[in-house]
C-alpha cells in the first residue's frame, strides 16, 4: 500500500506515541516518533515529514518553542495535541504557528480526520490565478506575489487566502471558513479562524492594523478585499 | 397624584388647575426636603454644625434678652425716678400757685402749664392740664393733649396720689408715637379740681437702647457664626480622617488590597488608622492565602487533567482499534470490546464533568459572554437532540416568540445547560413530548423545558441539582448521564447571574427553567416565564434553587404576557 504521507509524532508519553503510530500506520501513513522537545529539529530536518503531531508538554524543550522553531524553517502543517481545553494554551499554540489542535482524550477517527484535512491537497489543482488587492495568487503554483515578490505562506494560510479570494463578493462566516479550510463538519473553535487570520494579515497586509486584503465584516466574518 | 388621575372637581372645591399647580409646588418642596434629609442623614458634619448653630442661637438669644432687659430697666428706672420727682415738685408748686391765684382767673392756668414745661429746659416734659368737661390745656409744643392715656386719667380721678405709666406720645407733626413716661396727679382750686399730667419723652433712652440692641445683635450674630465656624473646623478635623478612612475602605473592598491609611500621631484617629491597617493587613493575608489555595487547586486540576488525559487517550485509541476489528474476535471478546468502548465514553464524560466542576469550585470558571439571541441556541439544541428524541419516541417542540430574545451570555455554557435540560427531559419523559418555551421581558430571557414524565417528588426539585443525585437509583444508571450535568448547569446559570429552577409533581412531569439577565451584571427580579406550568392543576408546590423558597401565588401565574 502506497504511503499517504509522513507524520512526525512528538509526544513524551511513549505509550501514546506508539498508539498514535499504530493508528496512523493502519491509515496508511509513515511515521516517526520523538519524545524530547530538543530532539525534534534534527529529526524533522532528516525525516522531512508532511505533518507534525505535537504535544505541548515536552521535556527538553517546550512544545510552543518547538512549534516556533519548525515554523521558522517550514510551513509544514502542525497539529497540536493538548491536554488542556483551557483557553490560553490553545491560543498560544495557534499563535506560535500550529494549524489546528486536538484535545486529549480524542478518538482515533477524530485525529485521523484532522490529519487528513491538513494533508488533503487538491491532487490536480486547476491552473488558476486569483487577485486580491495588489496580491496575485497562483493556485496551482501555490505562490502569492506582490509586485512580483513572492510572499511565503504556510499551506493553511494559502488555503485560507485562496478560499476568500475565489469569492471576493462573499462574506465568509468563521464557521464556513472552519468547514472549507479546516475541514470541520460540526461547529468548532472559531478562535482557529481568528488567530490564523491575524497570522495571514501579518504576512500579506501592508498595514495589518488597517487590513485591505482580508477585511473584517463586523458581526459576520471575513471577506477578501477589492482586487 | 397626576392631573389625569384626579377626580372630577366637585362644586365648591378648588379648580383642577390650582390643584396641579399646588401639586407641582408640593413636589418641588418635597424634592428639596428629601435632598436636605439625605444630606442630613449622610453628613455628621452638617448635623454637628446645625446642632451647634441651634444651641448657640438659643444661648445667645437668651443672653441678649436678659441683657437688654437689665439695661432697659436700669435706664428707665433712672428716668422714672427723675420724672416722678419732677412731677411731685411740680404738683406742689402748681398747688401753691393755684391757692395764691384768684379764683376764676383762667389765664393763670396757661401760665402754670407753660412754666412747668419750661422748667425742664429743652428736653423737658410736655404738660397737660385737664378739667372734666373742658378743653385740656397744654404747654406749647407739638405734643397732642390726647397723648395722656385714658387709664392714667381714670386712676388720677380715683385717688389723690401721683401715678405714672409708660405710654406713647403723639405729636401733631408726626404719624408715629414716641415712647414716653406719663406722670399725673390732681391739683385743686377752691371749687374745682384738675388733672395735671407730665409727659416725659423717652426718645433719648430709646435711642440708647436701639444702639445697645444693635450692638448686642451684631455681637450675637458674630458669636453664632464664630461658633458655627468653630464647629465646622472641629468636625472637619474628625470627619476628614473618617471620610478618608471610608474612601480607603471602599477602595480596599474594590480589590485594591494594598490600600492603607496614613497613621499620624497617637490620637484616636491614629488608633482608628492603625486598627484599620491591621484589619486590612490580615484581610489581605487571608485573601492572598485563599488566592494561593485557589491557584494551587487550579494547578492541581490542570495537572490531573493532563496526567489523566494522556493515558486515557492511549486507552481510548487502543479500545478503538480493538473495537474496529471486533469482527475477528470470539463473541465474548467482541462484547468485551464493545463494553470497553461504551464505558470509555462514559469515563471521558465523567472526567470532563469532574474537571468542569472543580474549575467552578476553584473559582476558575470564566464567562465569555457576548450578546446573542437565545432562540438560536434553543433551535440548535432541539435539532441536535433530534436523534435521541426519535429513539425515545418523543418529539421536542419549541415554543418561541417571533421577535428576538437577546441577552448577554456565554454560548458554550448556555448551549450546554439547554442541551442538558432537554436531554434530561427526553430521558425522563417516558416517550411523551418535550416542550421548550422561550420568552423575553422584564430585563431577562428565560427558557423553560417541560416534560410529561414521572415528575419529581416533593423536595426533589432542589435535590436534582446535587452532585451525583439520581431520581431513581435503580433505573437511571442505565441512562448514561454522569450525574453532574445539573450541578454544572446550575453553576453555569449562576456564573451568568441567572437562575436555574425546577418544578415537578409525581405523575405531572417537571419543568426546568433557566432565567438569564439581559446584561450579565444586572440583577434578576423576575422571570418572563412561569416555573409552574398552567397545565399542572393548582395545589402544587414550588421549590426553586437560586431564589428563596416561596409559594407561587395565583396572580404570579398571570405575570406571563399572553401566557
Amino acid at each position: 500500500m502506497a504511503m499517504k504521507g509522513r507524520v512526525l509524532i512528538v509526544d513524551d508519553d511513549t505509550a501514546l506515541a506508539e498508539m498514535l503510530g499504530i493508528v496512523l500506520r493502519n491509515e496508511g501513513y509513515e511515521f516517526k516518533m520523538v519524545t524530547r522537545g530538543d530532539d525534534v529539529l534534527p529529526v524533522f530536518r532528516d525525516f522531512k515529514p508532511d505533518l507534525v503531531l505535537l504535544d505541548l508538554m515536552l521535556p527538553g524543550k517546550d512544545g510552543i518553542d518547538v512549534c516556533k522553531d519548525i515554523r521558522a524553517e517550514s510551513g509544514v502543517p502542525i497539529v497540536m495535541l493538548t491536554a488542556k481545553s483551557d483557553t490560553v494554551d490553545i491560543v498560544v499554540g495557534l499563535e506560535s504557528g500550529a494549524d489546528d489542535y486536538v484535545v486529549k482524550p480524542f478518538k482515533p477517527k477524530e485525529l485521523v480526520a484532522r490529519v487528513r484535512a491538513r494533508l488533503r491537497r487538491t491532487d490536480d489543482p486547476k491552473p488558476e490565478t486569483l487577485q486580491v488587492g495588489d496580491l496575485v495568487i497562483d493556485v496551482a503554483g501555490h505562490s502569492v506575489k506582490r509586485d512580483g515578490v513572492s510572499i511565503g505562506l504556510t499551506p493553511l494560510e494559502f488555503d485560507l487566502l485562496a478560499c476568500l479570494a475565489r469569492k471576493p463578493w462573499q462574506v465568509f462566516s468563521r464557521e464556513e471558513l472552519l468547514e472549507k479550510v479546516w475541514g470541520y463538519r460540526h461547529a468548532a473553535d472559531t478562535r482557529l479562524v481568528n488567530v490564523h487570520v491575524q497570522r495571514l494579515r501579518s504576512k500579506v497586509e501592508r498595514d495589518p492594523e488597517n487590513p485591505e486584503v482580508v477585511v473584517t465584516v463586523r458581526g459576520v466574518g471575513y471577506k477578501a478585499g477589492p482586487a | 397624584m397626576t392631573e389625569a388621575a384626579a377626580p372630577e372637581p366637585r362644586p365648591g372645591s378648588a379648580p383642577p388647575r390650582l390643584i396641579s399647580l399646588l401639586t407641582a409646588a408640593g413636589a418641588t418642596v418635597l424634592r428639596w426636603w428629601n435632598r436636605l434629609a439625605a444630606a442630613w442623614q449622610r453628613s455628621i458634619q452638617l448635623r454637628v454644625i446645625a446642632a451647634t448653630l441651634a444651641l448657640s442661637v438659643a444661648v445667645v438669644s437668651l443672653l441678649g434678652i436678659t441683657l437688654m432687659r437689665q439695661i432697659t430697666d436700669g435706664l428707665l428706672e433712672q428716668k422714672r425716678d427723675a420724672a416722678l420727682a419732677y412731677a411731685a415738685a411740680g404738683l406742689d408748686t402748681v398747688q401753691q400757685q393755684l391757692e395764691a391765684a384768684e379764683a376764676g382767673d383762667r389765664g393763670v392756668f396757661r401760665q402754670i402749664v407753660g412754666d412747668q414745661a419750661a422748667l425742664g429746659g429743652e428736653d423737658g416734659p410736655a404738660v397737660v392740664l385737664i378739667r372734666d368737661g373742658a378743653t385740656p390745656l397744654k404747654s406749647p409744643g407739638t405734643v397732642i393733649a390726647d397723648s395722656v392715656p385714658e387709664a392714667l386719667r381714670e386712676r388720677v380721678g380715683e385717688e389723690l396720689q401721683l401715678f405714672w405709666t409708660y405710654t406713647e406720645i403723639q405729636r401733631a407733626d408726626r404719624d408715629t408715637g414716641e415712647p414716653a413716661i406719663a406722670v399725673g396727679g390732681r391739683v385743686f382750686t377752691a371749687d374745682e379740681q384738675y388733672g395735671l399730667y407730665y409727659l416725659f419723652p423717652l426718645t433719648e433712652q430709646a435711642q440708647t437702647l436701639s444702639v445697645v440692641w444693635t450692638a448686642l445683635a451684631t455681637a450675637g450674630l458674630l458669636l453664632v457664626l464664630l461658633l458655627g465656624a468653630v464647629a465646622w473646623l472641629v468636625t472637619r478635623q474628625v470627619v476628614t480622617p473618617v471620610r478618608l478612612a471610608a474612601r480607603i475602605a471602599a477602595r480596599f473592598s474594590a480589590g485594591k488590597l494594598s490600600e492603607r491609611m496614613a497613621v499620624r500621631g497617637r490620637d484616636d484617629i491614629a488608633r482608628l488608622a492603625s486598627s484599620f491597617n491591621q484589619m486590612a493587613g490580615s484581610l489581605q493575608h487571608k485573601i492572598s492565602e485563599l488566592e494561593e489555595l485557589s491557584r494551587v487547586q487550579q494547578q492541581f486540576v490542570s495537572d490531573v487533567s493532563h496526567e489523566l488525559r494522556t493515558p486515557l487517550t492511549t486507552v481510548r485509541m487502543a479500545a478503538d482499534v480493538l473495537h474496529e476489528s471486533r469482527d475477528q474476535f470470539e463473541p465474548e471478546v467482541q462484547r468485551a470490546a464493545e463494553l470497553l468502548q461504551a464505558q470509555l465514553d462514559r469515563f471521558e464524560a465523567l472526567l470532563a464533568d469532574l474537571l468542569e466542576i472543580s474549575r467552578f469550585d476553584a473559582g476558575a470558571a470564566v464567562l465569555n459572554a457576548e450578546s446573542g439571541d437565545i432562540r438560536d441556541i434553543v433551535f440548535q439544541v432541539a435539532d441536535a437532540v433530534g436523534p435521541l428524541a426519535d429513539r425515545k419516541g418523543s418529539t421536542v417542540r419549541v415554543d418561541a416568540p417571533a421577535e428576538p430574545c437577546v441577552a448577554e451570555f456565554d454560548r458554550r455554557r448556555v448551549e450546554r445547560v439547554l442541551r442538558n435540560l432537554v436531554v434530561n427531559a427526553i430521558e425522563h419523559g417516558e416517550g411523551n413530548d418535550v416542550v421548550v418555551r422561550v420568552a423575553a421581558g422584564g430585563g431577562a430571557v428565560a427558557v423553560a423545558v417541560r416534560d410529561y414524565g414521572v415528575g419529581l417528588k416533593p423536595g426533589e426539585s432542589s435535590l436534582a441539582f446535587h452532585r451525583f443525585w439520581r431520581a431513581d437509583p435503580a433505573r437511571a444508571r442505565s441512562s448514561g448521564g454522569t450525574g453532574l450535568g445539573l450541578a454544572i448547569s446550575l453553576e453555569d446559570a449562576r456564573l451568568h447571574g441567572g437562575w436555574l429552577q425546577a418544578w415537578g409533581e409525581p405523575g405531572l412531569g417537571s419543568v426546568f427553567r433557566l432565567t438569564l439577565p439581559v446584561r450579565v451584571d444586572a440583577d434578576l427580579t423576575s422571570s418572563p416565564l412561569p416555573l409552574m406550568p398552567e397545565d399542572a392543576g393548582h395545589d402544587t408546590r414550588l421549590s426553586g434553587v437560586g431564589i428563596p423558597y416561596r409559594r407561587l401565588a395565583d396572580d404570579e401565574r398571570a405575570e406571563v404576557p399572553g401566557g
